[in-house]
């Protein structure tokens, strides 16, 4: 059992790297994916990549290196604010783009871009 | 009064988990202000099941934990799709029929909607969801139906009408 335990703290810290490293380059993907991606409506879907799984490897990884339960019980707090409060935001600005009349690209993009002919 | 008493305990449970202290000053500070905020919930008449939807935890938790697992692979389709050299999206704006009554099980079912990577609801009207998704085959007709089932017996207890 000891032994076990002294497993898991030997191996704590470069799980909680990796994972925070994998969290860091979603983010970096989520945004590539808003500055191609070609109207507003679409960038949401790629800015939503950064606010769930980004966020959430990036809290277990600093769960795992958390020196005590009490920094533990704040991540866990966090973790659950951001899932519950992001998409209340993603839905206002949506709806007020909607409201405001913006039209959402519709139908197949850019598949096979022709040169010069670039939708 | 049910409502009342777990406002109570999670209060104090969340007051726990951010403080940590075990000094007795500092919980009786913990316990006077977490017995003036359920005072003052209830003297504004907002202890209601939206205020205080504890009672259904275990059934909204394990809800949540089936759309973690969603919202991953959904996230695998996104990542995909911002990489692609060649941009390849097929954008769509669908309407989706719910079968969710009370409010917390609408605001549950689109909420997770939008915070499945590739669906954002737009607009709820009614019973109606707008949903634009960025891909049309991803949310295609019954493509959000276990979920509409799932958020509602989580929230409401019941599947069926």
């Amino acid at each position: 059992m000891t032994e076990l335990l002294s497993f898991i703290d030997a191996v704590r810290p470069g799980l909680g790297a990796f994972l925070l490293l994998v969290g860091s380059l979603l983010a970096i993907i989520g945004t590539v994916g808003v500055l191609r991606f070609p109207d507003f409506y679409t960038r949401l879907h790629a800015a939503s990549v950064t606010d769930t799984a980004a966020v959430t490897l990036a809290v277990i990884g600093m769960g795992l290196l958390a020196p005590s339960w009490v920094v533990m019980a704040k991540l866990v707090a966090i973790w659950l604010f951001i899932f519950l409060t992001g998409p209340t935001a993603s839905h206002a600005i949506a709806n007020a783009a909607h409201t405001a009349g913006l039209e959402p690209l519709i139908g197949r993009q850019g598949r096979g871009e022709d040169e010069g002919d670039a939708s | 009064m049910g409502y009342f008493v777990f406002l109570l305990g999670s209060l104090a449970a969340i007051w726990f988990g951010l403080s940590g202290m075990t000094k007795p000053l500092i919980l009786a500070f913990g316990a006077v202000s977490v017995i003036l905020s359920a005072i003052l919930a209830y003297r504004f008449d907002i202890l209601d099941r939206e205020s205080s939807p504890y009672a259904r935890l275990p059934q909204l938790a394990a809800y949540w934990a089936w759309l973690v697992v969603e919202i991953f692979k959904a996230n695998w389709i996104v990542i995909k799709a911002c990489l692609r050299s060649n941009l390849d999206i097929n954008p769509a704006l669908v309407k989706v029929k719910t079968v969710c009554e009370s409010d917390l099980a609408k605001t549950v079912f689109a909420n997770s909607i939008t915070l499945t990577p590739g669906t954002v609801s737009v607009a709820v009207e009614g019973d109606k969801i707008l949903v634009h998704a960025l891909y049309e085959e991803e949310a295609g007709p019954g493509a959000f139906d276990e979920m509409d089932r799932r958020s509602r017996l989580a929230s409401d207890g019941r599947s069926k009408a």
